[in-house]
């Protein structure tokens, strides 16, 4: 064993709980999440994680590290120096059922009110015909793994649960992006909903998201700023703010 | 105790990866309702972890591609033990599944042209995967995902509800209820509360996928406990050809924290090299008789093949799986090894930094974070990890109903039969596809040709027992050390080389195992609690174990994902015969059953000189079934 660990695990449920000191034994090269398993084998049998691929795919052991949301099985114990104290909590904005494992069944509704995508009426299997470069674009918001590390940051929602109600969250607006930038979505208006109705204009895009994501999506730059942009622009430009009133009157042409 | 939660669906599917999903979409397109089971959140199944690709002989890349071709691949890849009928509806099926996932909004990579790109792969005789860069499982899992909430937004907008298709998120099955014989629901526990469940349902699809956790090192995820597999056989289902297990090639070997995870076979694809410690490539010396006119025996050649296909013969590091993972292990057991175990897979000197990055993108991260090797730079250190297998419940090809049980399907993974004895890389997505369709329909024909089955209370009370049986009993064994124990065994005993006498030692340890197992006492309460998750996966695996090791002593020659040391070679009088494991409720029982005869017009799609490496030369005379 390379080194000894201390950590501060928060166990408890909705209720009550608190933090519990654990001292463990850490192998080079090991992440949080083993050292957990090790705590589970041999401490505690009944600590509460999630977790699956252990390779940063899944994204299902999203927890806090020292007050950061990370992905347990990212985070090298090796990063820490040797003597601190890791404190491992459970992601603060979803209400937790036990111990690291919180619900985060909130991110499930909101991904029901996103409006799926529509195909071109006729369109075939095997028809379709997409260049690379346009299929990028998509592709990037695509590699989101739904751990969730976005929504527990952003602080809309972070310490406001009344936000939840009418914000979707970065997760969300980068779905409603990758369907804007979608080559062959033909649902108009994308933008325009997510400001009216998944609350886009509440984010002030001060990146926090970003820079928790571990996949390196840039939720701020690629999918939320452009898209507040164009929103803006077609609400703001007189030319246009009057093409879309004209065309709202049926029957003129 | 509180009132049992129960619910009545046509159809429940348990396990919501690539097959669960895709059977699901297809019973619920067929007017069903449906329940999907998941150990794990929505969104999280194994399929997530797929990498290279999905194979389909659109043709995409090269019009010489075709249904005959894949078949081909797939049957020389599984060395001839493949269910006919099952490779050759997957060959048939896997580009209409591929383009039906375009239509549900999946972004594969493109070709010039515009189509979807395709790559090759180690037995793919023409780039065939569908991909996206190297996280196609995640494209597949997030499309279908995506798919079942479409159709749940169609029916609330229909109905103003759901409840036609619900996901029922961590729960785990601990039995398929059968009433008249016949399926009648499924019994578990929700993973967060702890608290059971009935669904009653008088058709079951198994979709849980493979049995990774098994073994010591292992590409899996924690659900990879062989859930479906030991269902099934408690069901009273069989399983074909256990001893078959795939140990992939290529999994990172350190730090000691990742051993096993996945290195995707891409990185070959796009031209990683294999070298042993003292920098030969190895991989020359290592190509069977049977594959020698299709794979270069010079570095010269296997080097223009990059750039030509049409007139070199491939590098030999794209050989079948089973092929490269033995050469890995022979070159380290000769001593030729890296320091820690693996040999060195290197892409730096082929591709350009920003290419790998693009290419493989996922690869290069794994490395950077949890290795700190940079992969555009320097060579991977990698070694074999049980990755897949191919044995699984025995399944009629057409309608992936279960042999032996009325109502049970199986489909993907947990299915047996159509990898044969190997699996080629990339045909396991569209096999989830193109099965999990195929089970969808099976189960949604079958409910709509019989009537509703209820579970009895006797059942139930049966059930909900040996889930309260771990908490009852106080100081009893520990899941965990258990469960290291059986990893130990598996992977000493009956691991990537095999021998008669250690099987049977395997076998008298995992029932001794297992006998012990019968003793765990769980600490906490039910709520999400780990260790009484253990204790019920920890059962299944048991069994899977038992299985894999009986039907390896059967088994006496090496073909595919099972090698003797003392029965080194394949054997031709082997090859027609399949093992059926079955559970008597006390051990398995594991017997020989002739394998399906190929059908003529199948057997004439191939030259009668390949055939031959593998078959007697009566099968040759008959030339078919017909």
């Amino acid at each position: 064993m390379a080194r000894t660990l201390k950590l501060r695990i928060w166990r408890g449920d909705s209720k009550d709980g608190g933090l519990q000191d654990v001292t463990v034994d850490a192998n080079h090269g090991e992440v949080v999440l083993d050292i957990i398993h090790r705590v589970q084998a041999t401490q505690m049998g009944d600590l509460a994680v999630r977790w699956n691929c252990k390779a940063g795919k899944c994204g299902s052991c999203s927890m806090e590290i020292n007050g950061k949301p990370r992905l347990a099985c990212m985070t090298q114990v090796a990063s820490f120096p040797e003597g601190e104290t890791i404190t491992i909590t459970p992601l603060r904005a979803f209400p937790v059922i036990k111990d690291l494992v919180t619900d985060v069944s909130f991110n499930y509704k909101k991904a029901m009110e996103i409006p799926a995508l529509v195909m071109p009426a006729g369109m075939k299997p095997g028809e379709p015909r997409m260049e690379q470069v346009d299929v990028e674009r998509s592709q990037e918001f695509r590699k989101c793994i739904e751990c969730f590390l976005c929504q527990d940051t952003c602080h809309v929602i972070r310490d406001h649960e009344e936000n939840k109600k009418s914000f979707a969250g970065p997760r969300f607006f980068i779905r409603i992006a990758e369907l804007d930038m979608h080559p062959l979505d033909i649902l108009k208006n994308r933008k325009h909903t997510a400001q009216d109705e998944h609350g886009l204009g509440m984010c002030n895009i001060t990146k926090c998201c970003t820079e928790v994501c571990p996949e390196h999506i840039r939720i701020t730059d690629n999918a939320i700023i452009p898209m507040k942009e164009r929103v803006v622009d077609v609400k703001y430009d007189p030319v246009r703010w009057l093409g879309s009133k004209i065309r709202k009157r049926e029957g003129i042409v | 105790m509180s009132a049992l939660e129960r619910y009545k669906y046509d159809v429940v599917v348990i396990g919501a990866g690539g097959a669960g999903l895709r059977a699901a979409v297809e019973a619920r397109e067929a007017g069903l309702t449906v329940a999907i089971v998941c150990k794990s959140l929505f969104g999280k199944a194994h399929t997530v972890m797929a990498e290279g690709g999905a194979a389909a002989s659109m043709g995409n890349v090269n019009d010489n591609d075709n249904w005959m071709v894949h078949f081909r691949d797939t049957m020389r890849g599984g060395k001839f033990l493949n269910h006919y009928r099952m490779a050759e509806l997957h060959a048939k099926e896997a580009p209409d599944r591929i383009w039906e996932l375009e239509m549900w909004g999946a972004l594969f990579d493109r070709t010039k042209e515009g189509k979807i790109s395709q790559r090759n792969f180690g037995g793919h005789e023409y780039p065939r995967l569908a991909h996206v860069g190297d996280r196609t499982g995640l494209e597949l899992i997030r499309t279908m995902q995506q798919r079942i909430v479409a159709l749940q937004q169609e029916e609330l907008k229909e109905k103003g509800n759901t409840d036609s298709l619900r996901v029922f998120a961590e729960l785990t099955v601990t039995e398929i209820l059968k009433e008249g014989g016949k399926v009648a629901g499924v019994y578990g526990y929700w993973r967060e509360t702890g608290a059971d469940i009935l669904i009653e349902a008088s058709a079951a699809v198994i979709a849980t996928g493979g049995v990774g956790k098994t073994f010591k090192i292992t590409s899996n995820s924690w659900e990879g406990t062989g859930d479906g597999h030991a269902l099934a056989l408690k069901t009273g289902a069989n399983l074909v050809d256990m001893e078959f297990l795939q140990f992939h090639p290529t999994g990172m070997v350190w730090p000691l924290s990742v051993k096993g995870i996945l290195v995707t076979e891409s990185v070959r694809g796009e031209g990683g090299i294999l070298t042993n410690s003292l920098g030969e490539r190895f991989m020359f010396k290592y190509i069977p008789d049977v594959f020698k006119d299709k794979y270069a025996d010079n570095e010269e050649e296997a080097d223009r093949w990059y750039v030509d296909q049409d007139n070199n013969r491939r590098p030999p590091e794209l050989l079948p799986r089973d092929e490269v993972a033995r050469a890995i292990n022979s070159e380290v057991k000769a001593g030729r090894g890296t320091e820690h175990g693996g040999v060195f897979l290197d892409v730096s000197k082929r591709l350009s930094a920003e290419i790998i990055k693009k290419r493989l993108p996922s690869m290069w991260h794994q490395f950077y974070e949890l290795a700190g090797v940079d992969i555009t730079k320097e060579a991977m250190e990698v070694g074999p990890t049980c990755h897949y297998v191919m044995g699984g419940v025995e399944v009629d090809p057409d309608s992936a109903a279960a042999i032996g049980v009325d109502g049970l399907f199986a489909a993907g993974e947990v299915a047996g039969g159509m990898h044969g004895s190997n699996r080629l890389g990339g045909n396991s997505l569209t096999d989830l596809l193109v099965f999990g369709r195929r089970a969808g329909k099976g189960a949604a024909d079958y409910v709509k040709a019989n009537k509703a089955n209820p579970v009895s209370d006797a059942a139930i009370a049966k059930a909900a027992a040996k889930i309260e049986a771990p908490f009852a009993r106080k100081g009893g064994e520990n899941a965990y050390s258990l469960h290291q124990e059986l990893q130990e065994v598996t992977h000493n005993l009956v691991g990537i080389i095999r021998t008669g006498a250690e099987l049977r030692e395997a076998i008298e340890k995992i029932a001794d195992i297992r006998k012990r197992s019968a003793n765990i006492a769980v600490s906490g309460d039910r709520k999400f609690n780990p260790g009484f998750h253990l204790a019920f996966d920890l059962d299944n695996m048991l069994l899977v174990a038992e299985s894999t090791a009986k039907a390896a002593l059967l088994r006496e020659e090496s073909r595919g994902g099972h090698t003797r040391d003392d029965f080194p070679g394949m054997n031709s009088t082997w090859r027609q015969v399949n093992h059926i494991s079955s559970f008597d409720g006390e051990k398995v029982n594991t017997k020989a059953q002739p394998l399906p005869v190929l059908p003529k017009e199948l057997f004439d799609l191939f030259d009668v000189h390949e055939l031959e490496k593998y078959m007697t030369p009566q099968e040759i005379a008959k030339g078919g079934s017909n």
